[in-house]
């Protein structure tokens, strides 16, 4: 279990940047929930973004692929660039970003329909496939890569929502792969997961690198640690600091982020 | 009397709720503090002495009414003298019996032969016997119930479950009751129906294709001779619902697409309830939209376009139907929307779904139940109005599938049918009964194969 992904970093500027966020500002109504984050995900590279409870990483994720939008009252400020373009500017189309930028949520969300038609969705709507038998072959091989496959290979007609919660999340990864996103962005996709289907998920993980650009949120410092390359860590909405992840886990500049891997409570820390 | 009764066995119930809650606080106050003292909390030892004083004592009172009547009659037709029975019917004597009993009350009629009054004043005795040895009977059983009751009451008596038993045989009984009135419903309509089929043989009826029911109920009235083919009325049946179905389905769907999904929370504040207002409006006042407005309006247009329109159409009265039934289909298929998780809608988004292509892939199809339960309830309402027809489309029965035309419906018959000169011996009247079972019979296959088809499509989220 304690195999290592990690790879060589290098430092990245936003020229290399998959996407790059400049203050970014989010809002519920009145209530500010992200202060001003200047973040740049790496093309073809695993992002972890930690940090505690409710201090803004879904609402940063969903703020990168406009789910914010279907949020009232949600308004969202500054500029996220997606290879260089602003995904917030008026002439983009909000459809097309988000078959590029796929996404998986934090609880399983299976749609009421069979197995096989889950993972088709996305290639319908988008006319992915030009027969039957194409279609049939891309929900297999994404099913195949979401580790699901060998599991449900003889009721690929029975709901999806007959699965169990893990083999729901890895049905709505299969789901996401399945259009082929340019990025995908993971909301704690292993939190209703088991050690086994952790480490095909992770694997898939460090698999997909090579064609997609992750954001990974995860509660898990062993699974940052294990996946990803780069490390933001997050605090009551503002970002305190992201950098290669060795680098984060061995050596944080900030005190937070220090306090926050090693599992220290602000109360426990010794005073100066 | 019986009002008297009942008062004095709710009193004798909540008195016993009371005891019973008393006894058991006693004991309660007795168990040490901070650990639960008894089984149950003393309401519901309460509650199972009242049961036992209330409920055998009404049901002992219900069945001594029920049995009372015809034993005393059986004596007073035997108490009555052998010259006054002599060679009577049954008949004859029940009409007897019902003389003695409106001459015991005090209603007379005309003046009643001294037998008869002799034979009023023993019954006006015997029930008033009847009514003490009831009410004696009922309040000793009621004292024995609480001393059985409350002989039980100890600290560690189940009173929590057994109250729970007697609720569920409460609901039991209550389920029971609706079954018993579907039964009801249809063995009365089944047997007056049979009586109508002695006289119209049911090929005619079912077949036919002339429906004419005016006919003479008297000797020496001058009217048609009567044709029962029920074709043209369930034809008019069909024509104005499909009318009404095919104006608020599509119109009641997309507003409710529209509330849910495209409108400000500020506007579905407004609108949902005002499209439940206008369900809850009397359908007379539609029927009168329906002639004032619209048929009028279609007749000036049909006009115009040169086409003979009838003052009542088809039309009109399905139209204005639809309107009446788009609060059911559209409010309900909302409801049906909402009930689905946000999870799925954002899931479906985030695929990169235009919101249109998530309506139609995944809410409408989990939505789907609910929305075949308005639009099946909306075909029953449809089906069953009558009073919009009778104002907008008229009474007389026409073979014919063009809207603009007048027609009848099958409701509307068995109104027509059975006002007026009415006689149970006579096929128009009991004309009435038939159509009421055939339209029976249709709505309950409608709801049948809705039920399947929403189970052969459903898709559950839960
Ligand atoms: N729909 C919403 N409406 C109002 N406030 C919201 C909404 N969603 C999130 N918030 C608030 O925004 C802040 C950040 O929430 P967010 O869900 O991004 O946290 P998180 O880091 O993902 O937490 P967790 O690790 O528990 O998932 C929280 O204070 C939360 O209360
Ligand atoms: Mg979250």
């Amino acid at each position: 279990m304690n195999q290592s992904f990690q790879t060589h970093v290098a430092p990245i500027g936003a020229a290399a940047a998959k996407i790059s966020t400049r203050g970014v500002d989010v809002f519920y109504g009145p209530k500010q929930a992200l202060f001003g984050v200047d973040l740049d995900i790496p093309r073809n590279q695993v992002t972890a973004l930690i940090g505690p409870s409710g201090c803004g990483k879904s609402t940063f994720l969903r703020a990168i692929n406009r789910m914010n939008d279907t949020i009232a009252g949600a308004r969202v400020e500054g500029e996220i660039l997606l290879d260089g373009e602003n995904v917030y500017d008026p002439v983009l189309d909000v459809v097309e970003l988000r078959a590029r930028v796929g996404m998986v949520f934090q609880k399983p969300n299976p749609f009421p329909k069979s197995i096989f038609e889950n993972v088709a969705y996305g290639p319908r709507i988008h006319g992915m496939a030009r027969s039957r038998a194409e279609l049939a072959e891309i929900v297999v091989r994404s099913l195949r890569r979401a580790g699901l496959f060998e599991e449900v290979k003889d009721r690929l007609d029975a709901p999806g929502t007959s699965l169990s919660g893990g083999q729901q999340q890895r049905l709505c990864i299969a789901r996401a792969i399945a259009t082929r996103p340019e990025v995908l962005l993971m909301d704690e996709p292993a939190s209703a997961l088991d050690p086994i289907a952790t480490a095909v998920i992770e694997e898939l993980i460090d698999e997909l690198r090579a064609n997609y650009t992750i954001v990974i949120v995860t509660h898990s410092m062993q699974q940052a640690a294990r996946v990803s390359q780069r490390t933001a860590f997050f605090h009551l909405g503002r970002l305190i600091e992201d950098g290669p992840t060795a680098e984060i886990f061995s050596t944080p500049r900030r005190r937070q982020t220090e306090d926050y891997i090693t599992g220290r409570s602000a109360a426990q820390r010794p005073g100066p | 009397m019986t009002g008297y009764l009942f008062l004095t066995i709710i009193a004798f119930s909540l008195a016993a709720f009371l005891t019973g809650r008393a006894a058991a606080r006693r004991f309660a106050a007795e168990g040490r503090s901070g650990r639960p003292a008894a089984h149950s909390v003393p309401a519901y030892h309460g509650a199972f002495v009242a049961i036992w004083v209330g409920i055998p004592a009404l049901i002992l009172a219900l069945l001594w009414r029920a049995a009372e009547g015809p034993v005393i009659d059986r004596l007073l037709a035997r108490a009555l003298p052998p010259e006054m029975t002599a060679g009577l019917s049954p008949a004859a004597l029940d009409l007897l019996l019902t003389e003695i009993h409106h001459v015991a009350e005090g209603r007379i009629l005309a003046p009643a032969s001294p037998g008869v009054i002799e034979a009023a004043a023993r019954l006006a005795a015997w029930s008033r016997i009847g009514d003490v040895a009831m009410f004696v009977v009922v309040l000793a059983l009621m004292l024995l119930g609480a001393w059985f009751a409350c002989a039980r009451l100890t600290p560690r008596f189940r009173a929590r479950t057994r109250v729970e038993g007697a609720l569920s045989g409460l609901m039991i009984l209550c389920s029971g009751l609706a079954l018993a009135t579907t039964l009801g419903i249809i063995v009365s309509l089944v047997h007056e129906a049979v009586a109508f089929f002695r006289l119209v043989p049911p090929g005619e009826f079912l077949f036919g294709l002339v429906w004419e029911p005016q006919i003479a109920t008297r000797p020496g009235q001058i009217a048609a001779e009567g044709a029962f083919g029920a074709v043209p009325v369930f034809l008019g049946t069909l024509l104005i619902s499909a009318i009404a179905m095919a104006f608020a389905v599509p119109v009641g769907l997309l507003s409710a697409v529209y509330l849910h999904e495209y409108a400000s929370p500020r506007f579905r504040r407004v609108a949902k309830p005002m499209l439940e207002i206008l369900a809850g409006v009397p359908t007379v006042v539609y029927g009168f939209f329906a002639i004032l407005v619209v048929a009028p309006a279609i007749r000036t247009t049909g006009t115009m376009m040169g086409l003979a329109t009838s003052p009542n159409s088809a039309l009109a009265a399905g139209l204005v139907i639809g309107g009446m039934i788009i609060p059911f289909i559209s409010s309900l298929a909302d409801d049906a929307l909402r009930a689905v998780p946000r999870d799925l809608r954002d899931g479906s988004l985030a695929m990169g779904a235009t919101p249109a292509e998530t309506m139609t892939r995944v809410l409408l199809p989990a939505a789907l139940p609910g929305i075949a339960g308005g639009i099946l309830l909306a075909l029953s309402r449809a089906i069953g109005e009558t009073m919009i027809v009778v104002m907008a489309a008229g009474l007389i029965a026409t073979m014919t599938l063009n809207p603009l035309d007048s027609v009848t419906t099958v409701t509307v018959q068995i109104v027509t049918t059975l006002v007026g000169d009415t006689a149970f011996d006579n096929p128009k009247t009991l004309a009435a009964f038939a159509l009421g079972l055939v339209l029976f019979l249709v709505t309950l296959a409608l709801n049948t194969i809705g039920v399947a088809i929403v189970r052969r499509y459903r898709e559950t989220y839960e």
